[in-house]
């Protein structure tokens, strides 16, 4: 049986153990979850705040697309991706991946995979909003996530 | 009519979020239309003044520069991604 991924786009935030939980439901062969969860960071106490742009159905598009790629090669149990968008106070939950596996590398790589795939094409933009509560610029993509990325070749 | 949708800064600078635009006929690649539509203004001319980073959909698919647009009825135009 092909194993699908659960793909999320939403603007509410998420709850770890419940979506581990589903996850792993009814599913025994699995020996080892790995998740991970971005959270928005406040820069030093300079950052308020990132509004979370993204492009509705390709971004949903993409990480089905990266997590098929990650179920495959890694030969994942279960694989759960969420993205949130809207304005994300410091301190709050961005992204969520979760990987099962039977062995704990898969896993492992499975989350990391998909992380560093989803940083380079998957369609969000992030915009700081600094303490003072003006609109600052907007995120710039960064030379080493591309290289992330380009490991799994 | 061809449906342009664009975000991030490449939407503030345009200074809109999508239209409708008929693509000449001389628009054959993504590199043609990052062109031509560079033509329409000085939004269009500040957004895209640096095509190499700009980055772009057909139907909701990433593609490079070299492309030829075909048949596509969703263009997609933004800056590198910054998710995660």
């Amino acid at each position: 049986m092909t194993t699908s991924p659960t793909i999320r786009v939403q603007r509410e935030d998420f709850d770890l153990q419940g979506e581990v939980d589903l996850l792993s439901k009814g599913k025994p062969g699995i020996g080892a979850v790995v998740t991970f969860s971005g959270l928005c960071r406040d820069e030093g106490g300079t950052l308020d705040a990132l509004e979370l742009e993204h492009y509705p159905g390709m971004a949903e598009a993409e990480m089905m697309r990266i997590a098929e790629m990650a179920i495959e090669r890694f030969e994942l149990n279960g694989l759960t991706a969420i993205h949130r968008y809207g304005k994300i106070a410091a301190g709050e939950n961005i992204v969520l991946v979760i990987a099962a596996a039977p062995h704990r590398q898969a896993a492992f790589d499975g989350a990391n995979f998909v992380m560093d795939f989803l940083k380079t094409s998957a369609p969000f933009w992030k915009k700081e909003h600094g303490k003072d509560g003006v609109a600052r610029e907007w995120v710039e993509a960064k030379g080493h996530d591309d290289a992330a990325r380009d490991k799994w070749k | 009519m061809t449906k342009l949708i664009y975000f991030a800064w490449v939407r503030e600078r345009i200074g809109k979020a999508e239209e409708d635009i008929t693509l000449p006929a001389s628009v054959v690649t993504v590199t043609d239309l990052l062109d031509h539509l560079k033509t329409l203004g000085e939004e269009y001319e500040t957004a895209l003044q640096f095509p190499d980073v700009i980055r772009v959909a057909l139907d909701q698919e990433h593609v490079e520069h070299d492309e030829p647009i075909g048949d596509a009825r969703e263009i997609g135009i933004f800056p590198p991604m910054t998710g995660g």
